[in-house]
């Protein structure tokens, strides 16, 4: 019993990470319909990134994000201007193929850095360090640190979206791209911004997943897709809904892994499905896409 | 009253169909001028043609951009395999029993992929592909993650001496890719193929043209999946050894496959051959520089889609209005003492 709620456990911790992958996905949905096949390569971005700002400036991995989130987010902004901007329109192949052309460089040009060797970011004793929640059933203190950030990261963004000015322009953009940009919003700026942020909040999920396990410059495909499967069991749109799906898909994987460790993906592909079949709107929808 | 008809044919698809016989006979007598390395490389050039084509007619015409399509070329060499080995079915039989199992299985996979739209479904249908790869590596049947060999004996078996085998293959994928080819230009040159490229250039417009958008999909989805296993199930053949990574690869069943078609052009029946030639140029005279060779794919797919969306058959077909093979339909104005009947 108290081995299932570990598993369990670990599974919505897990799912933190995975809503974090999901959220900057769901919001360069959101705001311009552009679906990012570079987002998992991206995060092992970050990831890189932040393994050389904690080597060479000798920080731990969680004040290395005070600089790897800036950087990523700039890298966003001049991406969007440079290159995605000039892919949007009614066509659906140029975001798809440019994004999926730049997924290929960010792999390729990591391999020929950093080489195909494994790496990880050492955060120090706060690795190893646990809670006791009941009797049997443990926490460590850097996946609680993790899922308290992923809920953060998803609250401050639904803040964003509602309350601010920046967050009303996302807004009136996905609602009508011409009308925002008569009312003088400029609309290369918005996807810019979108983008910048979007690419924040990988920063943040790169360096938690380069803490929790050993990366490559190969994983990024794998990332994107469990951000993505959490994107559709959430329901497009809502960022709630991301938390909640990024949570599910981790506890499948979980008890996946658990039955069978060579059934840990593949549970969370099957669950996927499953939702899919029966629920094609997610759980939480908000938006038709 | 009508007096006109409708022709595909235009001079320049009278000198492109002439050029294609004649390097096709060319082609079919390469076990007489070309050596043991020329013939690999011609055959493998064979099934990028017919992927990239396949691939072109799913995105370029159907509007269905999959990244999923390592699914079937996996699937494909899988159940030649299984067939092989476990069945004892003759390779070639296997690989003409690959397309029809492979349609009945996309059947489902499409029912479940078309739930998602337009971007999200080419990842949905990559989220299929990684399922396959996951299943194909518990199948301890045949070598589960670590892959499996065509035994020898059956290799052998195959025909009597290893040149007449390697001959035969050769022959095998030009056939196969000839008829792969001859049967999209059919397709398009039907009536599905003008709801297609009606499809191809405003979805909404074929849709309210009377034009059963979901169906054609659908159809189109499963016919690609029946080409590509066969084409998966010959490269197997060639390679006489599978895993579930080379099986299932992303880059090179789908990465390659979609540069090849946007940098020869996508919605268009000659842009795969001329990016396929392409692609293989630029890997011959590129290959020693290993990953940078893969980056630089990926920058010049980005640059082509960017600035020369037509891909180069595009800029081409544009500049001088040519097309290799009758397809595009022209009406012909029949002189007013014919009663033209023909439609």
């Amino acid at each position: 019993m108290t081995e299932w709620l570990n598993v369990i456990l670990q599974g919505v911790l897990i799912g933190g990470l995975y809503a974090m992958f999901a959220a900057g996905l769901s919001l360069i949905f959101g705001v311009m319909r552009l679906v990012n096949i570079a987002h998992g390569d991206l995060i092992v971005l970050a990831a890189y990134v932040a393994l050389m700002v904690t080597q060479t400036l000798g920080l731990d991995p969680l004040t290395s994000l005070l600089l790897v989130v800036p950087i990523m987010a700039l890298i966003g902004y001049v991406l969007q201007r440079l290159l995605l901007n000039r892919t949007l329109g009614d066509d659906l192949l140029p975001p798809l193929l440019v994004t999926f052309g730049l997924s290929i460089i960010i792999q390729n040009g990591l391999l020929e850095l950093f080489t195909a060797d494994s790496r990880k970011l050492q955060a120090g004793p706060i690795e190893i360090q646990t809670f006791q929640v009941m009797q049997g059933v443990w926490v460590g203190a850097l996946p609680l640190i993790q899922f308290v950030v992923a809920v953060a990261v998803i609250a401050g963004l639904q803040v964003l979206f509602y309350r601010t000015a920046l967050g009303r322009a996302f807004r009136a953009t996905s609602d009508d791209q011409s009308v925002a940009q008569l009312m003088g919003l400029d609309t290369r700026h918005v996807f810019a911004m979108a983008m910048a942020l979007s690419l924040a909040v990988i920063a943040i999920a790169g360096v938690f997943l380069a803490v929790r396990a050993n990366f490559d410059p190969a994983i990024g495909p794998a990332r994107l897709i469990f951000g993505f499967e959490a994107v559709i069991i959430g329901g497009l749109g809502s960022m709630w809904g991301t938390l909640a799906g990024g949570v599910i898909l981790g506890v499948s994987q979980a008890i996946g892994a658990q039955i069978d460790p060579g059934w840990q993906v593949l549970a969370g592909h099957i669950v996927f499905l499953v939702i899919l079949a029966i629920r094609p709107q997610g759980l939480f929808p908000k938006v038709s896409g | 009253m009508s007096a006109f008809r409708v022709e595909h044919a235009t001079r320049s698809s009278r000198i492109g169909v002439a050029l294609i016989a004649v390097t096709l006979i060319v082609l079919a007598l390469a076990p007489f001028w070309g050596d043991r390395q020329t013939l690999r490389l011609l055959a493998e050039i064979f099934t990028f043609v017919a992927l990239a084509s396949l691939w072109n007619l799913l995105a370029g015409y159907a509007g269905l951009v999959s990244v999923g399509q390592q699914a079937f070329v996996g699937l494909g060499g899988y159940l030649l395999f299984a067939l092989v080995i476990v069945a004892g079915v003759h390779p070639i039989a296997a690989i003409l029993i690959a397309g029809p199992v492979a349609a009945v299985i996309a059947i489902p996979v499409a029912a479940l992929t078309f739930r998602l739209r337009g971007a999200y479904f080419a990842i949905g249908t990559w989220v299929v592909a990684e399922v396959f790869r996951l299943i194909a590596s518990q199948i301890s049947a045949l070598g589960g993650g670590s892959g499996i060999s065509l035994p020898a004996a059956i290799v052998v078996a195959m025909a009597p001496s290893r040149q007449v085998r390697e001959f035969e293959t050769y022959w095998l994928a030009l056939v196969l890719t000839v008829a792969m080819l001859a049967a999209i230009v059919a397709l398009l040159r039907s009536r599905h193929g003008l709801a297609l490229t009606a499809i191809r250039d405003n979805e909404v417009a074929a849709q309210s043209s009377g034009i059963d958008v979901t169906r054609i999909k659908f159809i189109v989805y499963v016919l690609t999946g029946f080409g590509t296993a066969m084409i998966g199930a010959l490269i197997f053949l060639m390679k006489l050894r599978i895993s579930p990574d080379t099986a299932f690869s992303v880059n090179d069943w789908t990465a390659f496959v979609i540069f090849i078609t946007v940098i020869g052009g996508v919605g268009r029946i000659e842009g795969p051959i001329i990016g396929t030639i392409v692609f293989f140029v630029l890997r011959q005279a590129l290959a020693d520089l290993g990953s940078l060779y893969l980056l630089m794919m990926g920058a010049v797919a980005i640059v082509v889609m960017l600035w020369a969306p037509k891909g180069l058959w595009g800029l081409i077909a544009d500049r001088f209005g040519w097309q290799a093979l009758p397809l595009q339909r022209h009406l012909v104005l029949a002189p007013k003492e014919e009663t033209g009947k023909k439609a």
